[in-house]
């Protein structure tokens, strides 16, 4: 999949998970989202797993720095390999 | 399809995909706030959608807010695991129940200190309720796998642990405990042998789960069986280890709506809110078929059929519900004798006359019966549980009558049982004699309610189902439909003419035949051939309808006028000035005796034998229906036996 077409479902489910709509470039990050606490972190993990059919192992969820990465980590699972 | 049904609330119906957008452009000081958000929290939605929703009504109660009549009660939610995702849903799920619910969240992983802390919030915040959320993992439960004596003394360690917050609860708090059971991990360390054996992890929960329902029966506390929901969707998957790993969630994220619909419920319940009422429509929900139709012989139900054994695991139920005090009644368009019959004679009809209170067989809107019956057993209409296959039916309930509970049942009958179960409307907190008896105590004997006049925006109704009405003449596509209809409707049919396929192809080719088939669809899908009008020119400036039937499930909705319509228009056409109606009374077509009657028609003639003959000019005009009209297959223009041509006309 490719990371533009991720985006912007991802954008989708920002807006869902948080109710708010921001354009998402890959610095962004929780520090710049009122919205993007811990509690929100956790549904929007589990919401982009459904969403794109994907499971991410403990380790990779800890080591998200950004949108950047969270975009990479996506592809990567949703990619076939 | 089962794990499904719970996690998905079915019994609900879906939001539709703008259900966002329809919330973000709510109107909090409009006077219909509070029912528009209700109406927002009567879909399966998700725990997004129910946070969004939570969010909404923080906003309104921030704004100052009215939010009467929703009951406002303070809940404070305790124990372990990560419960802040609770929160939200809870509130959201609330408004489903009338709650205006607010939650405050114990401090994380805790039982005793939140309860019995002077400093703690939850001491000063006059909670009416407290949840507890209990986790095997948390409790001081160890295993001694083959040690009777240890494992008790386990289990009485535990007990003693949750006694205390729930007497804290009551004592320091002064509010009620919702306690819950403990559901079972989904790994096993002994297989089998772990439930019979004595101190293995899965005998110490049967048996802790065992004192909590104990101590819930003998004390003031509330059961919600959690328990129960894990086995109900399977543990396998109510235990999501990666979400526990990730944020110590209690359990999966996915059952989140369920768990906070049970705990609605459960407040529901405590407030003497359960329903206490199951209506239930009769043909294709009791039974397979149309009974006025069909005939008793020709009904769906009983053993040796799978068809037949779905409908009558819907009528144990309701007979169950029944036994547990539940009171039946009927709500169904059908004549009231054609339908009482099938009680008093079909061998194997569960339910019977004396099992139902209040019995509505009459053509009236079901909206109007659903009120007589609420008046008849005067119980509030929020009592009521509406029971039907027929989606638009149900539609018609859910926007005339939305107290009204009306579970999307599908359309598998073997599904319904299970669905309405699962909807949970009649759940109890304690039960009585007097509750097993309350069935009894409306012992109306199938009493028939009077019907107050008709209110509410059946109209508009009407016009929300988009109906379209396609009319074609008779050609080779339709005609088995043609012919099964014409042979299988009994109860709107004028004349009851039976004919044949070859009677019917000379029909469509004999120019003195002017014939109508006509399909119907609507919101909910195509209705398929519903109605057969056929005329035939007597002479040249008269028509008479030989045969007028139409599918009973689409009474009300205005397709007569429609036909009607069609048949003036395509008369005038061809120069005919008069319409002549018959109606040849049958044992079961009482239904139409006034059909042209209300159609404006002149009664001319009324014969010894009950027949009636009717006229109406043909430059009558036609009420006006929310249908859109179709003409298909009409080759313009016909001529008639005058050969006039729609120019000479």
């Amino acid at each position: 999949m490719d990371s533009d077409v991720i985006t912007k479902r991802l954008q989708d489910i920002f807006q869902d998970v948080m109710d708010v709509e921001v354009e998402l470039s890959p610095e962004l990050s929780a520090k710049d989202i009122a919205e993007w606490d811990s509690l929100a972190h956790v549904r929007l993990i589990v919401t982009i797993e459904r969403a794109f059919k994907v499971k991410f192992a403990a380790a990779e969820v800890s080591a998200l720095k950004n949108v950047g990465d969270l975009v990479a980590l996506i592809e990567r699972h949703a990619s076939p390999r | 399809m089962s794990t499904d049904l719970y996690r998905d609330l079915k019994w609900l119906p879906p939001p539709p995909t703008d259900w966002s957008d329809r919330l973000r452009s709510l109107n909090s000081s409009a006077e219909t706030f509070v029912a528009d958000l209700r109406r927002m929290a009567n879909f399966g939605l998700d725990l997004n959608q129910l946070t969004r929703l939570a969010r909404t009504v923080a906003r309104a109660r921030s704004g100052g807010q009215s939010l009467e009549p929703l009951i406002p009660l303070r809940v404070g939610l305790i124990g372990h695991g990560t419960l802040d995702l609770l929160a939200p849903a809870l509130v959201g799920t609330g408004l489903r129940h009338g709650f205006l619910l607010e939650v405050i969240v114990g401090a994380y992983d805790q039982l005793l200190q939140p309860v019995l802390a002077p400093e703690s919030p939850l001491r000063s915040n006059h909670l009416d309720v407290v949840i507890l959320s209990l986790d095997w993992r948390s409790l001081p439960l160890s295993c001694a796998p083959g040690d009777a004596d240890v494992g008790a003394s386990a289990v009485d360690s535990a007990m003693r642990l949750i006694n205390q917050t729930l007497d804290g609860i009551r004592t320091n708090l002064g509010a009620t405990a919702i306690v819950p059971t403990l559901a079972a991990p989904a790994e096993s360390l002994f297989g089998g042998l772990e439930r019979s054996l004595p101190g293995a992890r899965r005998w110490l929960l049967d048996r802790l789960n065992l004192e909590i329902a104990q101590r819930v029966y003998d004390g003031t506390e509330v059961l919600l069986d959690v328990a129960a929901l894990g086995e109900t969707v399977g543990l396998g998957n109510w235990h999501d280890q990666r979400q526990w790993n990730l944020a110590k969630l209690p359990f999966a994220e996915a059952f989140v709506p369920l768990y906070a619909d049970h705990v609605g419920r459960t407040l529901a319940a405590m407030r003497g809110r359960s329903r206490r009422v199951l209506v239930l429509d009769l043909d294709n929900t009791l039974w397979g078929g149309v009974i006025g139709d069909d005939g008793l012989a020709g009904i769906v139900l009983g053993q040796g059929d799978a068809s037949g054994e779905a409908y009558l695991s819907v009528q144990r139920m309701a007979l169950d519900l029944r036994n547990r005090g539940v009171v039946l009644a009927v709500c169904s368009k059908n004549t009231d004798e054609i339908a009482r019959e099938v009680f008093r004679s079909h061998p194997e009809m569960l339910l019977k006359e004396q099992h139902i209170a209040v019995f509505q067989a009459n053509w009236k809107d079901k909206a109007t019966n659903l009120q007589a019956i609420a008046a008849e057993l005067s119980l509030g209409i929020d009592s009521l549980v509406f029971l039907d296959d027929n989606p638009a039916e149900r539609g018609l309930i859910r926007a005339e009558l939305p107290q009204v509970a009306v579970p999307e049942i599908g359309t598998d009958p073997a599904d319904y049982a299970r669905t309405l179960a699962a909807a949970g409307y009649f759940d109890l907190i304690s039960y009585s004699e007097e509750d097993r008896k309350r069935a009894e105590f409306y012992d109306m004997n199938a009493r028939r309610a009077a019907l107050r006049a008709e209110s509410g925006d059946i109209e508009g109704y009407l016009a929300s189902l988009e109906m379209e009405l396609t009319l074609s003449p008779f050609d080779v596509t339709g005609r088995a439909r043609i012919v099964q209809l014409i042979n299988k409707s009994n109860q709107f049919n004028l004349t009851t003419r039976r004919y044949t396929a070859a009677d019917v192809e000379r029909m469509q080719d004999d120019p003195r035949y002017f014939a109508l088939q006509a399909r119907l669809t609507d919101v909910y899908g195509d209705n398929g051939m519903i109605s057969v009008v056929i005329c035939c020119a007597t002479d040249e400036s008269t028509w008479e309808v030989d045969t007028w039937l139409m599918s009973c499930r689409v009474l009300g909705r205005g397709v007569e006028q429609m036909m009607l319509r069609e048949l003036l228009e395509s008369a005038r056409a061809e120069g005919i000035r008069t319409l002549i109606g018959r109606y040849l009374p049958t044992e079961r077509n009482a239904l139409v005796k006034d059909h042209y009657a209300d159609l404006g028609f002149t009664l001319l003639e009324r014969k010894a034998d009950g027949e009636t003959v009717w006229s109406l000019g043909t430059s009558a005009s036609c009420k006006n229906v929310p249908i859109t009209v179709t003409r298909k297959g009409f080759t313009e223009p016909r001529t008639g036996k005058s050969g006039k041509t729609l120019e000479d006309a």
